[in-house]
Formats: C-alpha cells, structure tokens, sequence
C-alpha cells in the first residue's frame, strides 16, 4: 500500500462531478507527476487531499499511512506531514519571508538557519530576500521560490505541487528542480501536478487525469505518449465516455 | 542623580525605550509627565518654550531656517497614575530648507480614566522635511480617551511624513482628527497602524488637501479590530491642482464581534490630477490563512501572524 491512498474519491462543486470515483495509491519516497488538460480536476484533487475549505464534502475516502484523514482540518493534516504549494501562492501584506518561511520550519522543530538555509536552496540570496515582505512587490517567480522554500524548510513528508513552474524562467527552473532533488533525497514523497513536459520528466512515474477520474499512469515515457499527442489538444475534455484509452486506474 | 532626572527615566522607561539616549547631548528631548516638564533638551537651531497649564502643556517648537536637525529628538508624554488629564497644545513652525526627525512616546501604562489631548498646529517651510512617529503604549485596562488633533501647512516643496502606531495595550478611545494642506510640490505621507480589542473605539479622520500643482499625498491606515472592537476610517484626498497625486489605502482586519468601517473620499477637481483608493475589510484572507495552516499552524496562530504582518 502507498503513502496516500484515494479510494472512490468523488466530488462536486456547484453541482458539478468534479472528481468522479477516483482511486489512486501513491509509493512513498516517489515523484508522482499528475498531468492532464485544463480543467481536469488536478488542483481539485490536490485541495481535496490538502482539505481545504470548500473541498470537505465528498464520497470516498483517502488515507494517509493506512489511516484515514478524512475528517481531519487543514491544519492537522499538516501536522501529520502533508503541504501544498499553490499554483498562485498567496500574497500577504507585510508578513517577512523569514516570518513565513520559520512558520513552515518550526512545524518540523529547526531553528537556527533554516530561513538562509531554504533560501539558499532556492538560489535566493537570504540577505536580499529574508527581511522582505511576502507581498505583491515579489515577482511570479520570487514568489513561487520563496513558496516552495517554506516547503523545504517544513521536509514534509507528503507534498502537493500545484504547477511549481508556471510562470517560471529557465533559470528558476533549475531551482524548482533542485527542490524536487532536495525533497526526494529528505524522502518526502511528491505529487506534481503540470502542465511542462520537462517537468513530467523530473518524475519516477506519472498519471493521466481527464475529467476527474484516473485514466492511465505507469512510466513516464508512457503517460509522456498521451500528454504529447493528446492532451495539449485533448478534445475529449471532461467527456470520459469518448476518450480512447481504457481506464487502468 | 536628582529626584526628577530619576523620574523622567522611569517615565521614558515605561514606553519600553532605552532611556540612555537622553544622556546623549546630541539627542533634543523633552520628557513630560502630566503637565509637568521633567526633561528638557535643546541642540543649536532647535528652540523647544514649554508652559505648564492646569491641565497638561503648551509647546512652541521653532526650527531655524537651514537647520538639519542630525539625531531624531526625542518626546515623551505620560501619565503614570490611573487617572488624570492631559493636554498637549503644539505649536510649531519649521523654517525653510530644514530638516527634522521626532520620535515620539506617549506613555498611559496604567490608565483606569485619563484623557490625553493633542492640539497641534505644524507649519513646515519651504523644502522642508518634518518627520514624526509617535508610538502608544497603554495599559491593559482601557480606560483612556485619546484625541490627537492637527492641522498642518505644507508650504512650497515641504515634505510631511508621520507614522501613528498603537499596538501594545489597550486603545480604549481615540479619535484622530488630522487635516493637511500641500502647497505645491509637497508630499504628505500619513500611516496609522492601530489594533483594537475588548470595547475599543477607533476613529481616524485625515483629509488631506492637495492644492499646490504636482502635491502629492498618500493617506494609509491599517488596523486590527478584534473581540468588540469598532473602527471607523473617514479617509479624505482632496485635489485641487494640476499634476496632483494622491492614494488612499485602508486594511482592516476583523474578528470575532468586532465591526470596521471605511469611508474613503476621492475628491478630484482639477482634470489633470490622479488619486486613487484602495480598501480591503474583513475577516483574514482565506488563501492566505489556509497556507500557514497547511505548513502546521493552527487557526489562531496564523491568524496572528498575519495580522502582525498587516501591522509591522
Ligand atoms: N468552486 C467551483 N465551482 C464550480 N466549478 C468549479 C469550482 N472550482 C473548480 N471548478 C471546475 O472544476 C473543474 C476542475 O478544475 P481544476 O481547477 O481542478 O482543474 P485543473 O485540472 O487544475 O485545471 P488547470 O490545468 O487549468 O489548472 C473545472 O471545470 C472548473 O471550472
Ligand atoms: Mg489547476
């Protein structure tokens, strides 16, 4: 059994099947990509999983080490090991990136260093970046680093990346890879949700979700196949009776 | 050391300062308790008259033309005991082409009812810099009225910068009522950070009136109301002038029981002036909350840490 396991997830929003019995094992101390078209349910599934606020209600069940976390908040599930870095992470007014980052590093009981540290990782310079604000004078992609270095600095055991490189240049790619280098050698398992096929690639194996259900997942070069032919120009979106592969979910 | 040098350390102490900076001759102080001047320091170019009144004192502040003031002076004003009234009527006028930092401490650590009343009125000279803060520090009762009052003349090229923090204790009630005028290619920055519990009353009315061309003013107040707490923002910009600029900017955080108002003015009379608004009132962010939640804070904790952040 995995790290985390969804069993017959479903659940809507306004009305609408969002995700649909959805089940999928996840191996600890791997790197999961999940990709699949706009509007598939991927950032669905990762507030699901992190049990954000709008996303308690649903069938199903989903388990973490073996035990469910179904009725667990945010918080909680944090505790247990388990984060989320956000496609757009959210913006404060005055709160210091060393404030934010020493809130995810407590949780995992460091102290000393591990702002510089996580900063340093992310190849931000701590001098530049420590005592400034987590607020709109961050660009996309400072922020997305600085998201991503409150991560680190938390070594969670499960992690949930909501596109880490969307609006990310060349260079921050390589920070945001060495990340996934980090988190993997700490044995945080990750679940990465992208649209970037060199970012798939940065993946132990993949998964293909399409209108909230699992369609196929295996290696890389497997799922890599749809996600080149198909998915960037997937006109099956979100009408799973047409699309063409059979389901090994 | 004498009786009142001793009590004007324990005064200045109060306000969580390091008190040896009114050994330094450099720093211009002044330390009143009550209506009681019990330190007074002047450096060259600066000329501070105090009269005691019944009731509290009155200042004359006079800044030499030329003059740059180097270390920021030092104020202090306080009462110790639980009750008691004090009024502070301010009068000061900075000369041209000078400059000037005040850093001032108004102390109440153990108000049960006092009044503290401020009345100023500042004239800053041509290409002048008049730089103020004042911070707050109360006790943990609330009883205590505050109502700083000031009208303020910016002339030609004057720059006006004032920060108003009351963060540690209770507010109790205050009510700030600050009008600014900016002749031409002045700046007006006012920023007031006040968080609010228990049955405290806020209210903050600044009007800033851009009338010279190219003014420029920015009007900013951020405020955590919690428990009971109520605040008001009457925030007005008035421009008048080509070329003028001006933002007004309120956050206010509420919680628990607690109510927030804003009521931002924009008032544009000359078609080649800019003023823009922005408020945000409510309850902490949701995306913001659940973020700090998801890296193992709970609720209440994060919860803090923004509003600290909103406040810092
Ligand atoms: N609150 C909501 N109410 C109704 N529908 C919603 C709500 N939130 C999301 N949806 C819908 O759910 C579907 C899945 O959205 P989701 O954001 O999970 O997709 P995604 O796979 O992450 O897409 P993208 O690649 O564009 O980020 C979309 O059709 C979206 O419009
Ligand atoms: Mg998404």
């Amino acid at each position: 059994m995995g790290l985390l396991t969804i069993k017959n997830l479903s659940l809507s929003l306004n009305g609408n099947k969002i995700l649909d019995e959805l089940s999928v094992d996840f191996w600890e101390g791997h790197i999961h990509a999940v990709v699949g078209p706009n509007g598939a349910g991927k950032s669905t599934f990762a507030y699901t999983i992190m049990g954000l606020s709008g996303y308690r209600d649903f069938q199903g069940d989903i388990l973490f080490a073996g035990k469910s976390i179904k009725n667990l908040p945010i918080d909680q599930r944090a505790r247990l090991g388990i984060t989320l870095g956000w496609q757009e992470p959210a913006r404060y007014e005055g709160l210091k990136v060393r404030d934010f980052i020493k809130a995810a590093g407590r949780f995992n009981g460091e102290e000393n260093g591990v702002v510089e540290e996580a900063l340093h990782k992310m190849g931000l310079e701590p001098l530049l970046y420590a005592n400034r604000a987590v607020d709109k004078t961050l660009s996309g992609g400072e922020r997305k680093k600085i998201e991503m270095a409150s991560i680190l600095a938390m070594r969670p055991k499960l992690v949930l990346l909501d596109e880490p490189d969307s609006g990310i240049d060349v260079s921050a790619l390589k920070n945001i890879f060495a990340a996934l280098t980090y988190l993997k050698a700490m044995g945080s398992t990750v679940i990465l949700i992208t649209h970037s096929l060199e970012v798939l690639k940065q993946a132990d194996h993949a998964f293909l979700l399409c209108a909230g259900k699992i369609f196929d997942k295996g290696p890389v070069s497997r799922i890599q196949h749809y996600f080149e032919d198909k998915c960037l120009i997937c006109d099956h979106k979100n009408v799973p009776e047409e699309f063409p592969v059979e389901v090994k979910g | 050391m004498s009786d009142q040098m001793q009590q004007m350390k324990e005064v200045y102490e109060t306000t969580e300062s390091d008190s040896s900076v009114l050994n330094d001759p450099e720093v211009a102080h002044l330390v009143i308790h009550q209506n009681k001047v019990l330190g007074l320091h002047k450096v060259p170019g600066l000329e501070i008259d105090v009269t005691e009144l019944d009731d509290g004192v009155e200042l004359n502040i006079r800044l030499a033309d030329g003059t740059i003031v180097k270390k920021p002076v030092h104020l202090c004003f306080g009462i110790i005991p639980e009750t008691g009234v004090q009024r502070i009527k301010m009068d000061v006028k900075i000369g041209k082409n000078a400059k000037i930092s005040l850093l001032s401490h108004c102390t109440f650590p153990n108000a049960v009812d006092i009044q503290h009343i401020m009345d100023a009125e500042i004239v800053v000279g041509e290409n002048s810099e008049y730089n103020y803060f004042e911070r707050h520090i109360h006790g943990t009762k609330g009883g205590i009225k505050v109502v700083p009052t000031a009208k303020v003349t910016l002339e030609k090229g004057a720059k006006f910068i004032t920060e108003f923090e009351l963060l540690k204790g209770r507010v109790g009630e205050i009510y700030i009522d600050y009008q600014i005028t900016g002749k031409e290619d002045s700046v007006m920055e006012m920023t007031s950070r006040i968080s609010g519990t228990g049955d405290d009353f806020i209210q903050i009315k600044e009007s800033g009136f851009l009338v010279g061309e190219r003014a420029r003013g920015v009007l900013t107040s951020k405020i955590a109301a919690r428990e009971k707490a109520q605040a008001e923002v009457y925030n007005t910009l008035r421009a008048t002038a080509p070329f003028t600029r001006g933002h007004v900017d309120c956050h206010e955080i509420v919680k628990d029981e607690a109510i927030a108002k804003a009521i931002p003015i924009v008032d544009v009379q000359d078609p080649r002036a800019h003023v823009t608004h922005e408020a945000a009132i409510g309850s902490v962010d949701n995306k913001q909350l659940e973020t700090l939640m998801s890296r193992g804070m709970d609720e209440d904790e994060a919860v803090e840490l923004i509003i600290n952040g909103l406040l810092s």
